[in-house]
């Protein structure tokens, strides 16, 4: 079991006194304090990790979330946020002395703007949710994560997370205008708003993918946007990941940016295929799914151009949809691979690395090579535009052994990751998985530098607390 | 003091950190008539830092130390067809002065041009920053890829904060390929309300409008190829057969609001240039501000002004970004800040004589919570308060 910060002294043992102080700020159905309806708390999407927390709140209004941050305040105890609790890197990991608070039951749709392309929404409103709010007037909200059902906007910004179409669209970062917080002491601030671009210090921009290291995000406003006349895809197979990286090369090259450009391995066509039936080549070394939006006569344009460049990459197949039944096909492959993994092995890891995506042969070859070290299976899964890697690394988790193993493996892929010019993590967070890890990217200066800035927005390290930074300063269990 | 490296920038800041004196910050200086004057003997400059780095095409990143030119950025880029999103104006007219700005100021100011309202600010395109805190310690955030999460983002942070945190050594910027053509729509005639509702319909359309801007009738003549009459215009940038196809989608969607002109490839980088720069304000006297809101309510700013002072004005952005000219007085500026936060919004003094600008709140007070962790987060750069002191607010 991973490390844990040491629970703050005597909280352990004031449970009862907490856990009724927090009753009184809640309607009843508000607290959760039972050891059996604690337990679907313990975990998240990374669910090797485990451990029940103290009590969980789950309030309505942003009024009760501050009245429980004042609350937490005053007593010491660390509070640990959580949206839908799919976080990949254990973001939502509870601590043992920690109250969750989770931001679900605040799942309003507050404002739509459609002349001023904005919507207003509660942290727990969920990130198709936006989208299904305003797809009526043809608008949609951009970052579009494949948790996207289940992931909630307030974790959306947490995480910066990003999607299959940031390419084109950007990550959550870039859609956002303002949000509502709650600070460590339960005051609420608002940042940013229907506006762009508030004077001042960027706090949106540095709130955005915090982790829940400086605040409590309880309100969203997030740029809606109007969706493209169409989209289509086509499917390009390869010889070789050489092959495959230099078409991508050239297609950017080209001038013309998809608005999705993602690769895949051989293992990950074959498990996506054996799952999905897509109609992928099976003889192929490398996939790619290029889509395109516009008019259907602008699609045309540009996928006879895509097609052009595909073809001078020696490809052994090339297909383009036809129809928006045979895109859906395409990408039913790449969209089910997490299932289609999870089929083949008992438990999987993914890991989210980005690299120079001309590094992509050397790292897809060094990967084949330790998974080869340590007799674990590898499929790869790229976003190939912009660099975001995520290998997927089977193993067995009632094996202790191959866990182990698994966990080794990955972090030698991060660490890899770093050394070609990249990163630890594109999308899901550093959260208690790449901890450990921050020291291979940043200096201790560098690490001092941004925990002094978490600090700042939370001097008593009560928020998060076990997540994003080598566990230095916080006696380690 | 100008320093040939990063390693000269971490001594001068170490010297000036043991000592607490303050330094004033700048690249070539080219936007020191920015914000509030800074009380400091002595400017560290990192013009001395230039050349770009890194240079990859094909991965949309390019890498440049914070003293590199804008210009010399922006030909490296253009020669291999690609350009800067965000797409930076240059101020130098208005601010009558002839230093090329250097990309660390530019990236320091969060300097962003009409595509801001479709594809991001600058702040959006900074992938990588180097950067000297105000100990002297070297920090990174981000790096030369373009998806990167890994601990608080300060390359968000460090852009815009005007050299107050720390000191940009080297920044990475995301960068993308030049549309094979522009064209811009123009509606003639539009009273505000109107022209921003055209916008906001423009931009609400699946055609990816790039520009969307509104000049009344008294400044539209210094926008070349538009004047004279209020003009509302919205750009498009793309490939040649999309161009001709969306150009006749919006026209046929915005015929309510009259009949649309289309002005060519060429015309429109002029126009656009023109609208960047606010070039209707270069040879203006008195002050300058930015007011940004909701786009529908910069009509509302706009008419509020006009009736303070008789304020010039135009809009930008679609309706949300309104830069007002006026007399540089309290009471005017008063007038701007009181227009901004009735309309949800916030401002800028943007240009100004010095003693204005060292005697009101340029850009608006933070509430006391956030103050506070302000100028903790300050204090976490710079604990001694030496860079660039009371730039963004009186005595911080
Ligand atoms: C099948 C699957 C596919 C996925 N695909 C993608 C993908 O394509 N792209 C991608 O980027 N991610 C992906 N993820 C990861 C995950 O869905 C995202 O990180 C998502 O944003 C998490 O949202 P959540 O609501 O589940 O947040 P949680 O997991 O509950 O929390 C995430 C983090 O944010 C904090 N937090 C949550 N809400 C708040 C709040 N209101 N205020 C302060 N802090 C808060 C938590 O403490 C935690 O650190 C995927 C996950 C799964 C399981």
């Amino acid at each position: 079991m991973l490390p844990q910060p040491a629970p703050k002294p005597g909280i352990l043992a004031r449970r009862d006194a907490i856990v009724a102080g927090l009753r009184e700020l809640l309607p009843d159905d508000g607290v959760i304090a039972e050891k059996l309806r604690l337990k679907p708390y313990e975990t998240d999407g990374l669910s090797a990790y485990r451990q029940v927390p103290l009590a969980v709140v789950l309030p309505r209004t942003t009024e009760e979330v501050a009245a429980v941050m004042a609350f937490c305040h005053r007593e010491g105890v660390r509070v640990v946020p959580r949206g839908a609790g799919t976080s990949l890197s254990g973001g939502a990991l509870p601590m043992a002395d920690s109250v969750v608070l989770g931001l679900m039951r605040m799942n309003r749709i507050t404002e739509i703007d459609y002349a001023d392309r904005c919507a207003t929404v509660q942290a727990g409103v969920t990130n198709i949710g936006i989208t299904q709010a305003v797809a009526g007037e043809g608008f949609f909200y951009a970052p579009d994560p494949s948790s996207q059902l289940a992931c909630m906007i307030g974790g959306n910004v947490n995480m910066n997370s990003g999607g299959a179409h940031c390419l084109r669209y950007g990550v959550t970062a870039n859609n956002l205008l303002g949000l509502k917080v709650v600070t460590v002491e339960g005051e609420v601030l608002e940042i940013g708003g229907a506006h762009l671009d508030a004077a001042g210090y960027d706090w949106l921009g540095l709130m955005t993918g915090s982790e829940g290291q400086l605040a409590i995000v309880t309100e969203v406003t997030v740029r809606i946007l109007r969706a493209a006349e169409g989209a289509r895809a086509m499917l390009a197979a390869f010889r070789s990941n050489e092959v495959a990286g230099a078409c991508v090369d050239s297609i950017i090259g080209s001038g013309i940016i998809p608005v999705a450009l993602e690769f895949m391995d051989r293992p990950a066509i074959h498990a996506c295929e054996a799952f999905a039936h897509a109609g992928y080549p099976l003889d192929a070394e490398a996939l790619l799914i290029i889509e395109v939006e516009g008019s259907t006569a602008e699609q045309d344009f540009l996928l006879d151009r895509l097609k052009e460049i595909c073809a001078r990459h020696d490809p052994i197949s090339l297909k383009v949809s036809t129809s928006a039944e045979e895109s859906l096909a395409i990408w039913k492959g790449r969209k089910g691979a997490f299932g289609a993994v999870g089929r083949i092995s008992p438990d999987y890891m993914c890991m989210d690395g980005t690299i120079p995506t001309s590094q992509l042969p050397h790292v897809l070859r060094r990967i084949g090579e330790m998974s080869e070290s340590y007799g674990l299976q590898v499929a790869n899964i790229f976003h190939a535009g912009d660099g975001n890697l995520h290998p997927l690394i089977m193993f067995d988790a009632n094996d202790p052994a191959s866990f182990a193993r698994a966990e080794k493996f990955g972090a030698e892929i991060l660490t890899l990751c770093v050394e070609v010019g990249g990163c630890l993590t594109g999308e899901h967070g550093v959260g208690v998985e790449k901890r450990d890890l921050m020291g291979v990217q940043f200096t201790e200066t560098e690490l001092d530098q941004q925990r002094r800035i978490k600090s700042a927005f939370d001097p008593g390290w009560l928020l998060n607390a076990n997540k994003v930074f080598p566990l230095k300063g916080l006696a380690a269990e | 003091m100008m320093p040939g490296s990063e390693e000269g920038v971490i001594e001068a800041i170490r010297q000036a950190h043991e000592v607490g004196e303050p330094l004033a910050v700048a690249g070539r200086g080219s936007k020191q008539g920015l914000l509030r004057p800074v009380q400091a003997a002595r400017t560290l400059s990192t013009a001395g830092l230039a050349g770009i780095t890194l240079y990859s095409p094909s991965e949309l990143i390019i890498s440049a130390r914070a003293g590199t030119t804008l210009g010399e950025i922006e030909a490296a880029v253009a020669a291999k067809g690609q350009h800067l999103v965000a797409e930076p104006p240059d101020f130098t007219a208005l601010f009558g002065q002839s230093q090329a700005q250097t990309i660390g100021g530019v990236v320091g100011a969060n300097l962003s041009g009409p595509r801001r309202v479709a594809w991001g600010a600058m702040r959006d395109h900074v992938m990588g920053v180097r950067a000297v805190n105000g100990m002297g310690e070297a920090i990174r955030s981000g790096g030369r890829v373009l998806k990167n999460v890994t601990g608080l983002d300060l390359c968000k942070l460090l852009t815009g904060s005007h050299g107050t945190l720390a000191v940009l050594t080297e920044v990475t910027l995301k960068v993308a390929p030049v549309p094979e053509q522009r064209a811009t729509l123009v509606l003639r005639g539009l009273a505000p309300g109107q022209a921003v509702a055209a916008l906001s319909a423009a931009l609400g359309s699946p055609y990816a409008v790039s520009g969307a801007a509104h000049l009344p009738a008294a400044l539209a003549g210094f926008v070349p190829g538009i004047g004279p009459g209020p003009a509302t215009l919205m750009r498009l940038e793309e490939f040649a057969p999309s161009i001709a196809y969306r150009s006749e989608r919006l026209r046929a969607d915005l015929a309510g609001f009259g009949a649309v002109e289309v002005l060519d490839d060429a015309a429109s980088r002029l126009a656009w240039a023109a609208v960047r720069d606010c070039a209707p304000f270069a040879g203006m006297q008195g002050a300058i501000w930015r007011v940004s809101v909701r786009p529908s309510r910069g009509p509302a700013v706009a008419a509020a002004l006009e009736a303070a002072f008789g304020a010039s004005w135009f809009l930008d952005w679609g309706g949300g970004l309104v830069w007002v000219a006026g007399p540089a007085t309290t009471e005017a500026h008063d007038a701007v800040a009181a227009a901004a936060r009735a309309q949800g919004g916030t401002h800028t003094l943007f240009r100004a004589p010095e003693t204005l600008r060292a005697a009101v709140a340029v850009i608006p007070p933070e509430p006391a919570a956030l103050a506070a962790i302000a100028a903790r987060v300050k204090a976490a750069f710079d604990p001694r308060g030496i860079l660039n002191p009371g730039r963004m607010h009186a005595g911080t």
